[in-house]
């Protein structure tokens, strides 16, 4: 176990290592530079600004820097936004974009599995073809048309909710909605197919045929065994609602980390592109990391070596 | 109770005809037969096919038949309502919408099956080299990939949009960088279950090479998971092309896509819905459409399910 956790470590480590490495140079190959703007700058006032920066250092020195800043998790200030560090635009956009991830995480969770433990219990009956057909739409429509639609129903047609921002938890609704439609989907799929699976699996008769009722077969029996495929869709979950909070903080308005990693992209405000994309990778690793080291607690008949882990 | 009377002729041998009993009553049928009669079966796959077609044939022939193109442009008619001169309206800047529709679904439809295609390629050559040889050639090389999967996908692709100048084929490589890595994982899983199986061995005690044995045994026995991956692959490449379209980072203009065309009516929403309605319904109909495809392709495919 101790061996297995080390190895993932050192490959978190390494692929963060690369991360950062990537992100560098690419963003060195950018066309267009941070001050790049409509009024050309003095060249003496460039230098000023290049030296301020550490721009004015050969690559392989800024590269040294950034590296071992990058893993201080120090990314310097912003080039945009004069006065604030990177790190401090982190923190400060970040808590909003985790109340909306795990809002989102929850609802896609909760309602995907109940959908596909009623689609399975009611398998090729009316609730069966509801589920499904819920599920089948939620693929399909991509979450920032679900977010313009929901804004329309419920926030300009119906009033109900506001339409923007971030300030009480019924702002959070639509956008959590919006962000949970896809991966909740997905779940209730998997749930169906896996929960049929365990349905007519022996064990599940001999527990009918002791004279068990229904719903202790189902969800004491069942669903335990069914929930495996969910749990290890979580990373992929986590993956999917990080991402999708690009768009939907965008379309609503919300100033989580999501529309702050937009905004320095068509900025090009490259401090805080790195900042933020080697940001959400260590994010995206170590929750990954988290599901595969649950999943091995959840089901004993994965066994986590150091051979295993390879998923 | 009447009882059977039995004679002795019922304890004589039936007469057995040799040649008779080698004969095969059915007509044999292959994987791919089978898979195609439980295909059929799926109402809804197949309709995902025909509207697969009919967008196909729209993409090509929907611009000439409306009469506008997907670029010329009419102030005066600008964000019109559907009506018998424009089927779909126009839009802000008086472009036939329903011209623009079809233009982009060539767009959307090339992107999506040129990154398909580009993944299956690399994504078998990768997995298929690494299941087969496996120890430590399958190591490093899965760990390349390991390594390319930690690294979150939109996040990539919208740094190479940034740094890559802008268009069409940029688009894909961008799309297909980290996107083969699913494929390739599918693939090495597949080649190293079968390779252990007595056809590849008797193959190769016959003499057959490596190339061979991959190319002629082992990938296409590979193929039924592959084409559902494949399958799977286009709508996200189509979903990832309007995603990048709505951050500004899809295709450029003039070339229209439903990306771009969602994410140009999304400011005017509240006024002129149905500029946003059509791009985004054909996209969720394409994304439908593919779907049920990939699904009824699984139900088809799969072993189990026999």
């Amino acid at each position: 176990m101790a061996r297995y956790l080390l190895k993932r470590l050192v490959y978190i480590v390494v692929s963060l290592f690369l991360i950062v490495t990537i992100t560098f140079f690419l963003m060195q190959a950018a066309p267009g530079g941070p001050f790049a703007s409509e009024k050309k700058l003095t060249p003496a006032i460039e230098a000023q600004m290049n030296e301020a920066y550490g721009l004015d250092e050969p690559l392989h020195v800024q590269y040294m820097n950034y590296v071992v800043n990058a893993f201080s998790f120090d990314f310097g200030p912003s080039f945009k936004y004069v006065g604030q560090d990177v790190t401090d635009i982190i923190a400060r956009s970040f808590p909003y974009s985790l109340i909306l991830g795990l809002e989102a995480i929850f609802i896609a969770l909760s309602i995907g599995v109940l959908l596909g433990v009623v689609a399975a219990v009611k398998h090729n009956k009316f609730g069966d073809y509801t589920a499904m057909v819920i599920a089948v739409l939620g693929i399909s429509v991509p979450s920032f048309i679900m977010a313009t639609i929901l804004q329309y129903i419920f926030a300009i047609k119906l009033g109900a909710l506001p339409v923007g921002r971030f300030d009480t938890f019924w702002h959070s609704i639509l956008p959590a909605v919006a962000l949970a439609t896809t991966p909740l989907a997905f779940i209730a799929r998997l749930m169906r197919s896996s929960m049929l699976e365990v349905l007519n699996s022996d064990y599940i008769k001999t527990a009918k045929s002791k004279g068990m009722s229904q719903k202790v077969v189902t969800y004491k029996h069942g669903l335990r065994n069914a929930i495996l495929p969910v749990v290890s869709y979580l990373g992929p979950l986590v993956v999917s609602i990080l991402t999708g909070s690009f768009i939907i903080e965008s379309i609503f308005g919300i100033p989580g980390l999501g529309s702050e990693f937009v905004q320095s992209v068509t900025n090009r405000d490259y401090t805080v592109i790195m900042g933020t994309t080697v940001f959400f990778s260590v994010l995206l690793l170590i929750s990954i990391l988290i599901v595969d080291l649950l999943y091995g607690l959840v089901d004993p008949r994965i066994k986590v070596t150091g051979k295993g882990g390879k998923s | 109770m009447a009882q059977t009377q039995l004679k002795d002729s019922d304890f004589e041998p039936l007469y057995v005809d040799e040649n008779e009993a080698e004969k095969i009553a059915g007509e044999s049928n292959s994987y791919w037969k089978d898979a195609w009669r439980r295909f059929k079966k799926n109402k809804l796959a197949l309709s995902g096919v025909v509207v697969i077609i009919l967008l196909g044939i729209m993409s090509f022939i929907g611009g000439p038949i409306s009469g506008h193109n997907y670029f010329e442009n009419d102030l005066l008619s600008a964000n019109k309502q559907p009506s018998a001169e424009h089927w779909f309206g126009t839009d802000n800047l008086g472009r036939d919408i329903f011209a623009r529709t079809w233009y982009g679904a060539k767009i959307s439809l090339f992107i999506g099956l040129m990154a398909a295609l580009i993944d299956l390629i690399v994504g078998i050559i990768w997995g298929s080299i690494a299941g087969f040889f496996g120890g430590k050639v399958d190591e490093y090389m899965m760990r390349v990939a390991d390594i390319l999967y930690g690294v979150p996908y939109l996040l990539v692709v919208i740094l190479l949009m940034v740094i890559l100048p802008q268009g069409l084929w940029t688009l894909i490589i961008a799309m297909t960088i980290t996107g083969w890595i699913n494929m390739a994982r599918i693939v090495r899983g597949q080649v190293m279950q079968l390779k252990s199986e007595e056809y590849v061995l008797a193959s190769q005690s016959l003499g057959a090479s490596n190339v061979r044995l991959l190319f002629k045994h082992l990938v296409p026995n590979t193929m039924g998971p592959i084409l559902v991956t494949l399958t799977l692959t286009i709508p996200t490449a189509i979903f990832t092309e309007a995603f990048l379209s709505f951050l500004g980072l899809g295709v450029p203009a003039p070339l229209a896509s439903w990306g771009t065309m969602s994410s140009d009516a999304l400011a005017s929403f509240q006024y002129f819905p149905f500029q946003l309605f059509f791009p985004a319904f054909f996209i969720c109909l394409t994304m439908l459409a593919f779907n049920v495809i990939g699904d009824g392709m699984r139900d088809a495919l799969d072993p189990k399910e026999r």
